[in-house]
Parts: structure tokens; C-alpha cells; sequence
């Protein structure tokens, strides 16, 4: 019997897993995938969103104003990249600029400062790239752009240091309450634990209508987005939102910590929650708005798209904090836009809820947490030169697109909750992420997996189970009736 | 302070372009020559070509790719040319410093007072073209499956749709079959192979495998692993697909033949101009670049159908290098250019783009590639408006790059300003 089981290994389940590690606790995570940040986590627009844009009142824009004033110390603190880079929500035509003002009231509203509204002169003088048709636009200072999946794993890599236990793979079939505990059948077996946090994102009503019965519905609704190579850049600096219109939510262009930039989302009701393919009509919405915010987008420098769902709610608000009526039963569902920005903050407060509830005190042998080495490509000359003489292996580089390093992808693997798949490598070293994506170091990350993980290469996987990568070996896989021949001769 | 290490000449690039650039520098002359090589062995993209073709020009026999690769290895091993496998250039700024690493050498720096580039291209993938559907395993380039396939003998499906119908994909589909794999269709959007015909005859019709023109993969189906693709049929005007087409063939494998770019990354760090239409460097006939003392060669420059032509235009780079190097002491002086060359109409990519004092040369060598198929055709060279060639050709496809030469007498002569190429139909 464990005090608190956290069901999704999402930004959100990581985040909360490190905050309740502070506290005197025991405490496992579930995650269904074999790997974390699988789900929404990996496929958003990575934005620390000021936090002008959501509904007075609501558990979304208390969440994203608290969560924005600590997500710069918490990257700090997990040496996660992140960037103050603003936003602007654009407007195209002069009588739109009332649509600019109801935004920042609103933002005002919700005790969002530094808003303000410019016109056309220093929008321009800010963003030379912007389309000819934009007029004047709402400048949020506070707007940031950070790594989505990276918080999440350096999270899980601080919480799992401070005694929380990973079993990835494992999904919970049902949940059941006894007496004053919970029962999560798994694939893996039963957990048992005191509390259960719900942050099973896409999953989140399965888990809670399970056991409470205030029940809501999750309706996910799939983004896709395109990205462009980093020699795009520059293009914009700010985070380009577009003023919502009748003709719909508008798509935002962003560069991204990585100087990638990032076109989109769509937003499209899913019924199948598996579904994150790309379309056609995605691609092509996707190109005919942004093309107001970026008229020359040039297409020669796509290098991929994607698509994740949002774990949207029937209930238009985040679903946080305890059940209404199971006591044990913490909520941290419904969790769409803003919620990588309210991520911080949900977590501080139901840790706190939780922690109260299992009456237990803050630990005092808290660690603080253990980084993964500086990128080799963020070194500079004297540092690589130091890590190549510490560890030849820093002079071998498998992505030539990231400039990553074998020293990284090794390292990648062996941390806790290392990776186990090529995926899992990209996601942790960005080896694969550039404009060649993996056409050269494919193979090298896959030579190198095999050998760590000690496992032949048809078993080598890009993400989950059945996504084997090799199929067979030569000589051996040539026509059957070679090797009967053979046979019959030795016969 | 890592210590900076002087060479004359630096070629970035041990596969044929780099080799040949590097024997034609030492028998120039050159002693002080490096080169760098980021794989484990020098050959490049030959290394994995185990079928043949190679070298009928050059050395008059058919050769494969690791053989021709081989040539040219031992002509640097028994000249004891110096190079380093492993090491990867990381920075190449305009005044011709080098950043590399090796897991051997560390970091090195080196000062070159010239620099020839022979960095070869890469593989446009999936992501360039976006391609809707799922990403699912089993989808990658036709380069790659290559590598996996010839150089570690893993092989990467069993049912195979090939996307592109130049020739990696069309020698791909010849592979995969000989490793037991079906190799259910190759897609081409253009109605037109984009290979040479001889690679259309011996890797697919010899083996009963559909070429499909005007055609291509409009989506991509499968959870994990690749299960299917849709083609559809595309309009011969707009290359949009075409409702009503639809087909959806199953398939755990992809491969994609969809375009090779040149990897120039490093150009660019150094300031070189890049050309739209070769997305190689600017060059005149002598292979230097816009930057001065920065000479290129190889797919680098533009993508080539025949090594041979490789090695040819690599010897042309290693001789400027070693000249320019004798003449201008790393001096950076004013080009002096004679006169531009423009691709006219039917025709793109034309390298090289001026051509510049000294002409020592016997002939200039012309690049192109045909706009379109012109059947026949014929290339006309045009200078200061006056025909100074024409040539006729039964077929001109864009599939083939065309190679021309023109005597440079008839440029030193005539003091020509400009000179175009175009292709056309033939008019006789």
C-alpha cells in the first residue's frame, strides 16, 4: 500500500509526483505508455501563456497567473530551456482593435499586467515579417516559450531522486474504493494506495467516473502543427497569436526554445483517442490562416508535423483539487490550454491538499535535483574540448543536424527513467528533431540502444510496443526454400 | 585555448569528391593537405552502393560503388595523403577556420588557406513534404534503408511502397526484393522517371514491379508500425491528386526517393552564397565559391547522376586550390570575373554560374538539368546573343543532369559578357 498512487505521466502527473516528494510520503506513478510526456505533453505549442486570455473566475486563469509567476524559477531550478520571448494576439482589420481592448481588460481582470496595445509603427518595428494587413496588436510582456516534454522528464528525474517509483507500461483497468483505500487493477498487477491523483489527461473521466459520481466527460479535440527549420528563426520573436474572429480561434505562429518554429493548431472534435494523425486539411488550414501573420511562409523549410490531442472537458473549466464526494480522489483533469503554463501551480496546490489529507509534514532531507549534462551543442569551444578529453565518446557526434553527442544518448539511457526507444532518445537529447529527421543518425541511435539496452536490433523500437524498426536480418531472411535445399543436401 | 593547427588545404568530405579533390591537390603538388571524414572509413554515400555502374567513364569498367570508392582510396593511401575518419567540422567561418571534433583528436582547430567542400547532400525526408497520416515506424528514406540493409544487413520490412522513382529508390526496390522482401509499386508524382532509364528497365520492370506515373502517397495509415498508404492519382497539370483515385495498398514499409539536398549547413556558416536552383554554392568554372579560397565540388555543389563526373569536378577544385593558394599566399583578392552564365528558358541549375580569370582550361564543363522532358531536344548556347552551340540530344529529361563542354578559346576570344543555356524541343 502505497499513500498516494498518480495515475499519468504527463507534465501534469510528473509535476505533481515532484511536489508530493517534498513531503514524507510514498508515492508511485503510473504511466500506460512506455515511455513519459507521451500524450499531450509532447504535442502542444509550448507556450507559457501570460495569462490575459482566460475566463475571469475560473480554475484557468487563477492556474495560468500563479503557474506563469514561478514557471521561469522552476526551469531554472531543473535547468529546462525557457524564454521570455512576449506575445502578441494581432489584429488584421482597424475595427478589430476593439477585440484587442476586450482581451486586455480581461487580461486585467484576471491581475495580468504588463498588457498593453501597439500599433501598427512598432509592431512592425518589432516583427518586420508581420503580414501587410496587420494593424495593431495586444503585446503581452510576460508571454514565454519553454520545452513541454523536457519539463516533464526533468521533473520525474527530480521526483524519482526523491523516492517516487515509475512503472511505465502499466495501465489501470479499473479503480475501485475500499473501505478508506483504492484499488487500481493493472496490467501490472493491483496497486494500493491511500490517495489517487487523476491526472490520466485523455483518460481522466474513464478513471474518475469509475469511483465518483460527479462525473464529467473528457472530448478530445486533436491540434495539428507544422514546424519549420531553425534557419527560419528569426522570422518572429514573439509568440504570433491571431485575435479570435468569427471565422474561428485564429493560428499562432511561434518560434520555439530551439529556434524551430512552430505554425498551428487546428482543432478538430475526436471521437478516437488514439487518433493523432495529420491531414491534409489541417496542413492546408494551417498554411491559409498563418499566411495573414507570415505571408511568405517558406515551404522549403518544413521539416515535420504533428498532431496531439487536447484533453478538453464537458465542463469548460479545469478539474482540479478533491472529489466532490470520494475522499481520496484527486482531480487534475480537463487539463487543455493553459495547462502546461498552470502545471506549477496545480501541482503546488493539491500537494498541498494531498499532503494535508494524508497529514503528513514536508521532508527534511529534500533533495535538490541531479542535471543531465549540458548539451554539447550549447558548449562553448574550451567545454567541449574538456568533455571530449573527460569522455571520447563527446567526440563522437550522432546527430549532425542537433550536434548531438554519443556521451548524451548514452547518457539519456542510463539516467533514471532513461530512455528505451528512439523516440524516448529524440525527446531527451533532440537527436532526430532537426531538418534530416533521423536520416542520418537513425541508425547510430539505434546501434547504440542496442548495445546499452542489450538487445539485437529487430528489437530495437521507436516508441511503443509493435513499432519494431527492423524486421529481419540478411543473410537470413532470404527465401525459405534456400535454406530447405541446404537441409536436404545435408540429409 | 585549443591550439590551431596550419594546413593548406582542407577538404571537408572523404567520399569521392574529397578523394579525388585531394589526389589531384597532391599531384599538383600540395603537401600540406587534411582530409576530414565524419564516418568511420572514407568513401561516402559509396560505401553503401553494392551495385554496379560506376565508373564507365572514368575508368572505363563498371565498378560498384564500394570498388570505384576503393580507387580512389588506395590512390590517397599509397600517397600517403593524411585524413581523419571520425571527425566531424562543426564550424567553418569565412576566413577559412575549422572547428572539428573526433572521439581521438578532441577538439581541433585549424587555420586552411584554402578549403574545398565535399560534403556530399542529404535526403529530403517525410516531415519536408508533409505527408498527412500517422508517425508510424517503418517509414524512411531510401538512403537510409540502404545503409541499415548493405552495411549492417538488417532490413527494414517486408512489404514495400516505394514513394520516388529516382534512382536510390529505383536501386532500393532492386534490394529489398533481393532480400525477400515484395515491393508492391513505386509511386512517381511526374510522369516521367526521374532515374536512369537503365535503372527503370533492371530494378523494376526486370523484377515485375509497377511503376506508377502521375502518381503519389496522399496518406499514411498505421498504429506503431506502418500499415498501409493511400495513392491517388494526380492532375498532369496542377500534380494535385485527383478524387475518385484513391488506393490504398498494404504495406509495412515506406521508402522515400523524394529529392537529395545538398548539405551546405557548414556553407553557410562561412558566408558562401547559395544558389536557388542547385542549393550548392555559386561557383565559377574553377570551383571556387563566392567566398574566396573556399572551392566546392560534388553533390555538395549540385546533385549528380554519375560519380564520374564527381571525381571530374573534384580534380578541377583540388588543381584551383593548389593554384590558388600558389598564387594569392591566402591573400584574399578581387575575382576577376570574365562573365556570368545564366540558365534560360527549359533549363535549371545550371552550375557553374561565371566564370573568372585565369581560364586555364582547355573547356569549361556545363551542369544543367532540363525543366522538362523535351523529346528530342536540343541545348543551345547562347553568348552576347550570338548561338555559340548547339546541340542536339534525343531526349532531355530532368532526370538526367546534362553535361556540356565548351571550348574556351571561343570565351577568351570573343570577350563574352554573358552567356545563357537553354533547352528546347528540337526544331528540326
Amino acid at each position: 500500500m502505497v499513500d498516494v498512487c498518480i495515475i499519468g505521466g504527463g507534465v501534469i502527473g510528473t509535476a505533481i509526483a515532484r511536489e508530493l516528494s517534498r513531503y514524507a510520503l510514498s508515492i508511485t506513478l503510473l504511466e500506460q505508455k512506455n515511455d513519459l510526456a507521451e500524450g499531450s505533453t509532447k504535442a502542444n505549442s509550448a507556450i507559457v501563456h501570460a495569462g490575459f486570455d482566460a475566463t475571469p473566475g475560473t480554475l484557468k486563469a487563477r492556474f495560468n497567473r500563479l503557474g506563469q509567476s514561478v514557471f521561469s524559477r522552476w526551469c531554472e531550478e531543473l535547468k529546462v530551456p525557457y524564454r521570455r520571448n512576449t506575445s502578441l494576439v494581432v489584429a488584421f482589420k482597424p475595427e478589430d482593435r476593439s477585440g484587442l481592448v476586450s482581451l486586455m481588460d480581461r487580461g486585467r481582470q484576471n491581475q495580468i499586467n504588463q498588457l498593453r496595445i501597439i500599433d501598427a509603427r512598432e509592431l512592425r518595428q518589432r516583427e518586420p515579417q508581420i503580414g501587410p494587413q496587420a494593424c495593431c496588436a495586444l503585446l503581452a510582456e510576460s508571454g514565454g516559450i519553454t520545452s513541454p516534454y523536457e519539463l516533464a522528464l526533468e521533473l520525474a528525474a527530480h521526483a524519482y531522486q526523491n523516492g517516487v517509483k515509475f512503472q511505465l507500461q502499466t495501465t489501470v483497468l479499473t479503480v475501485r474504493r475500499e473501505s478508506n483505500y483504492f484499488v487500481c487493477e493493472t496490467s501490472g498487477g493491483p496497486v494500493l494506495s491511500r490517495c489517487i491523483v487523476n491526472a490520466a489527461g485523455i483518460n481522466a473521466d474513464l478513471i474518475n467516473n469509475q469511483l465518483s459520481e460527479s462525473t464529467f466527460q473528457i472530448r478530445p479535440r486533436r491540434g495539428e502543427y507544422l514546424m519549420l527549420d531553425k534557419v527560419c528563426g528569426s522570422a518572429f520573436q514573439a509568440t504570433i497569436f491571431q485575435l479570435p474572429t468569427a471565422m474561428g480561434k485564429g493560428i499562432l505562429i511561434s518560434p520555439t526554445v530551439e529556434n524551430t518554429v512552430l505554425l498551428g493548431p487546428t482543432a478538430e472534435n475526436i471521437e478516437d483517442r488514439d487518433d493523432v494523425r495529420t491531414t491534409a486539411g489541417g496542413f492546408e488550414q494551417i498554411l491559409r490562416v498563418a499566411s495573414m501573420s507570415w505571408p511568405d511562409i517558406p515551404r522549403q523549410h518544413f521539416i515535420t508535423a504533428f498532431a496531439g490531442l487536447r484533453a478538453t472537458s464537458d465542463r469548460d473549466d479545469f478539474i482540479v483539487g478533491p472529489s466532490d464526494d470520494i475522499p481520496g480522489l484527486f482531480n487534475a483533469a480537463g487539463i487543455d490550454s493553459p495547462g502546461l503554463t498552470a502545471a506549477p501551480a496545480i501541482a503546488m496546490e493539491l500537494a498541498a491538499n494531498i499532503a494535508d489529507y494524508c497529514q503528513s509534514k514536508l521532508k527534511n532531507d529534500f533533495r535538490p535535483p541531479e542535471h543531465k549534462k549540458k548539451p554539447f551543442r550549447l558548449m562553448s569551444d574550451s567545454e567541449k574540448e574538456a568533455a571530449i578529453e573527460q569522455d571520447s565518446s563527446y567526440g563522437r557526434i550522432v546527430c549532425r543536424c542537433e550536434q548531438v553527442t554519443e556521451a548524451e544518448v548514452v547518457e539519456a539511457i542510463r539516467r533514471p527513467i532513461g530512455a528505451r526507444t528512439v523516440d524516448g532518445v529524440k525527446r531527451r537529447t533532440r537527436a532526430g528533431m532537426g531538418r534530416c529527421q533521423a536520416g542520418f543518425c537513425l541508425p547510430r541511435v539505434m546501434e547504440i540502444l542496442s548495445r546499452e539496452l542489450n538487445i539485437p536490433m529487430t528489437a530495437v523500437e521507436k516508441s511503443n510496443p509493435n513499432t519494431e524498426l527492423i524486421t529481419g536480418r540478411w543473410p537470413e531472411a532470404i527465401n525459405p526454400l534456400i535454406h530447405e535445399d541446404r537441409e536436404r543436401q545435408v540429409l | 585555448m585549443p591550439k590551431v593547427t596550419s594546413i593548406d588545404i582542407l577538404i571537408i568530405g572523404g567520399g569521392p569528391a574529397g578523394l579525388a579533390a585531394a589526389v589531384a591537390a597532391w599531384d599538383a603538388g600540395c603537401r600540406s593537405l587534411l582530409i576530414l571524414e565524419r564516418d568511420e572509413r572514407m568513401g561516402g554515400i559509396l560505401q553503401q552502393c553494392i551495385h554496379s555502374g560506376f565508373g564507365l567513364h572514368y575508368f572505363g569498367e563498371s565498378l560498384t560503388g564500394t570498388e570505384y570508392a576503393d580507387r580512389w582510396i588506395s590512390q590517397v593511401e599509397e600517397r600517403a595523403i593524411p585524413y581523419q575518419c571520425q571527425t566531424m567540422v562543426i564550424d567553418l567561418t569565412d576566413s577559412r577556420q575549422v572547428t572539428a571534433v573526433s572521439p581521438q583528436y578532441g577538439l581541433q582547430r585549424f587555420q586552411a588557406g584554402a578549403i574545398i567542400l565535399a560534403m556530399g547532400c542529404r535526403e529530403r525526408p517525410r516531415g519536408a513534404l508533409a505527408i498527412p497520416g500517422t508517425n508510424c515506424a517503418g517509414i524512411l528514406t531510401a538512403g537510409a534503408a540502404q545503409r541499415l540493409v548493405n552495411l549492417n544487413g538488417e532490413i527494414p520490412g517486408k512489404r514495400v511502397v516505394i514513394l520516388g522513382s529516382g534512382d536510390i529508390g529505383l536501386i532500393m526496390a532492386r534490394r529489398m526484393v533481393s532480400v525477400g522482401a515484395r515491393v508492391l509499386a513505386c509511386v512517381e508524382l511526374m510522369p516521367y522517371s526521374s532515374g536512369l532509364p537503365r535503372n527503370v528497365v533492371q530494378c523494376l520492370q526486370d523484377f515485375d514491379i509497377p511503376l506508377l506515373l502521375n502518381h503519389t502517397v496522399i496518406s499514411i495509415q498505421g498504429r506503431g508500425r506502418l500499415s498501409s498508404v493511400t495513392i491517388a492519382q494526380v492532375d498532369p497539370e496542377t500534380r494535385q491528386p485527383i478524387s475518385g483515385t484513391e488506393r490504398v495498398i498494404e504495406c509495412d514499409t515506406l521508402l522515400l526517393s523524394v529529392g537529395l539536398i545538398p548539405e551546405n549547413e557548414l556553407s553557410r556558416s562561412a558566408g558562401v552564397l547559395l544558389s536557388g536552383q542547385t542549393q550548392g554554392p555559386l561557383v565559377s568554372q574553377s570551383m571556387q565559391t563566392t567566398v574566396p579560397g573556399i572551392f566546392a565540388c560534388g553533390n555538395v555543389l549540385h546533385v549528380h547522376d554519375l560519380v564520374d563526373a564527381v571525381s571530374e569536378e573534384a580534380v578541377v577544385a583540388g588543381l584551383s586550390a593548389v593554384r590558388w593558394i600558389e598564387q594569392y599566399h591566402c591573400d584574399t583578392p578581387e575575382e576577376d570575373i570574365l562573365c556570368r552564365l545564366e540558365a534560360g528558358r527549359g533549363i535549371r541549375g545550371l552550375v557553374p554560374q561565371r566564370i573568372s580569370l585565369p581560364l586555364e582550361t582547355d573547356y569549361i564543363v556545363i551542369h544543367f538539368r532540363p525543366f522538362q522532358v523535351f523529346q528530342p531536344g536540343e541545348i543551345r548556347v547562347r553568348a552576347d546573343g550570338q548561338t555559340l552551340l548547339k546541340l542536339k540530344r534525343r531526349v532531355l529529361t530532368p532526370g538526367q543532369e546534362e553535361t556540356i563542354r565548351i571550348p574556351s578559346e571561343r570565351i577568351r576570344e570573343g570577350r563574352v559578357q554573358s552567356i545563357i543555356v537553354e533547352a528546347g524541343d528540337s526544331l528540326e
